[in-house]
């Protein structure tokens, strides 16, 4: 297995008012091509900061973070981000929104070939009707799924999603779950996803990282046992729970850890 | 016009009529001496003399014109200046409070100023609705641009965008909504200065016909050229309300 990002030694600190803050500590894993790695633990403690420094926002205080094997120096598109805030571009129509990183010198689309990207990954999230209406007139669930077409169309080989989910109702929140393994199924990627919801890391990936309250450091990974296609059938499966109540046991201990800390430092990870 | 739109329009007519019918009220009500108060009436007889026989249309011309170039000439200054300063943080605890202090003079207070720098010819009344537009204008750019989320350009980024790609399909779209309001606010400012513009020996313009009314005490005339101040102001922010409305289709807004 081709190894395409590698967290060596990775720590991140900076100064506050209070002093020294410690956001992640001595963190190591890879994440392997056709990986779909989860990092779960409690909120604030991090994990947002990993991906950042993945995605290029951040860079690492000392350590360092790898993609295909050199230095992350900044954001590029082969490192697609769904953000949280979803991020779709108010100005611009559905399918504008889509075609917007085809029209980008980067990815070097021939003008010829974008509106049929565009229309293929309109179709594909279900927003052909809305392809010329503005983000404006569509719900949280449509506009991640934009968020997610957009970022589909310029063929990132690595996906970074922050909470995509995070501010979906439940129903919705499962469909945007099967609509990504559906996708995954047909486009193959390497996906790393933050997330707080043990349910989701355990449906969505192949591999769980739990990370420890603040300062994030890595608690344990787990390999998640079953095999895709999924289906939510999984869910039902004992295995399913029993990981679960572990997992939820990990990710509780750490919120106590948390609330123990009372830190009176707060910031928005 | 449908339905909806002649329901709005007479909605708007009505606060226009009542203020005519209180016009009319105070006049005749004794309180205030009726010579001091001329009739509406009588405004609008004098409106068509002085359009028919003094060429109060020329005033209006010059008056506009001044306005317009005032504010074009402002808003292209203020709009660069306060993209820079909205953009840059260190920029602006540099220039913020020097801003702020030019700001707060009143243009009128420049005018012996102005005078003696700049003559009293076109170029004078220039200067101050210049100077009234951009210091109104470049707050309004300054602190929209200040406020743009970061979000947008971080989305571009992943996507692949260069800084030129970034500057010109993001950060230029977010600011057009900006430079629409600072321009509507100059306007605003513009007009309400026009009148001290025009106190530098204009022979033509609405502010110099009110000057030279007071001058005689033609009260009439006075209430023409106020009227029509206001007037044109409100036409000029129609219009640019419905670039504005035609430009921002796809703000989200809560009151369409």
């Amino acid at each position: 297995m081709t190894k395409r990002a590698q967290f060596d030694k990775v720590s991140l600190s900076f100064d506050t008012q209070k002093g020294r803050l410690n956001v992640v500590e001595d963190v190591s894993y890879d994440i392997n091509d056709g990986d779909f790695i989860a990092v779960i633990g409690p909120s604030g403690c991090g994990k947002t900061t990993m991906m950042s420094m993945l995605a290029g926002f951040q860079k690492p205080t000392t350590g360092n973070v790898l993609f295909d094997g050199r230095p992350v120096a900044g954001p590029g598109p082969e490192r697609g981000v769904i953000f949280q805030e979803y991020g779709v571009f108010p100005w611009l129509t559905v399918k504008q929104n889509i075609a917007f990183g085809l029209t980008l010198n980067a990815n070097h689309v021939p003008t010829a070939e974008r509106d049929a990207i565009s229309d293929h990954y309109l179709g594909l999230m279900g927003l052909s009707d809305f392809a010329n209406s503005y983000p404006k007139h569509l719900s949280g669930g449509m506009r991640q799924r934009l968020a997610i077409a957009r970022a589909y169309a310029v063929k990132p080989q690595f996906l970074l999603m922050d909470e995509p989910f995070g501010a979906l109702d439940a129903q919705t929140r499962s469909n945007m779950q099967n609509l990504l393994l559906k996708v995954l199924e047909t486009e193959g990627k390497t996906v790393m996803l933050i997330t707080h919801s043990v349910e989701e890391a355990i449906y969505l990936a192949s591999r769980i990282v739990v990370v420890t309250a603040r300062p994030a450091r890595i608690k344990e990974i787990i390999d998640v046992p079953f095999a895709y296609p999924r289906d939510e059938s999984i869910q039902e499966r004992s295995e399913f729970a029993e990981l679960r109540s572990h997992i939820r046991q990990l990710v509780m201990d750490e919120y106590r850890a948390q609330q123990a800390q009372m830190r009176p430092v707060s910031f928005s990870e | 016009m449908n339905g909806a739109g002649l329901r709005r329009f007479g909605l708007g007519l009505i606060p226009w009529i009542g203020a005519i019918l209180l016009w009319y009220a105070v006049r005749w009500s004794g309180f205030v001496n009726v010579s001091l108060i001329p009739a509406p009436h009588q405004v609008a007889a004098k409106f068509f003399e002085l359009l028919t026989k003094e060429g109060l249309l020329i005033d209006i011309f010059a008056s506009t014109r001044r306005v317009f170039l005032g504010v074009a000439l402002g808003i292209l200054v203020a709009v660069p200046v306060g993209f820079l300063l909205g953009w840059y943080r260190p920029a602006r605890t540099f220039a913020d409070p020097m801003i702020n202090f030019f700001r707060a003079l009143p243009p009128i207070a420049l005018i012996p100023l102005v005078i003696v720098y700049f003559g009293v010819d076109e170029l004078a009344k220039l200067v101050i609705l210049f100077y009234a537009s951009f210091f109104s204008g470049v707050i309004v750019m300054y602190e929209g641009v200040s406020q743009i989320t970061p979000l947008y350009i971080r989305v571009a980024q992943t996507l692949g965008a260069n800084q030129a790609e970034i500057f010109r399909k993001v950060i230029i779209p977010l600011t057009v909504p900006h430079i629409l309001t600072a321009l509507r606010v100059a306007l605003g400012v513009a007009w309400a200065t026009l009148v001290a513009s025009e106190l530098i020996a204009a022979q033509r313009g609405l502010g110099a016909m009110i000057q030279n009314a007071s001058t005689y005490f033609l009260l009439d005339v006075i209430y023409v050229g106020i009227i029509c101040i206001g007037l044109i102001a409100l036409i000029m922010d129609l219009i640019l309300r419905k670039i504005t409305a035609r430009l921002l289709v796809w703000q989200d807004r809560a009151i369409a």
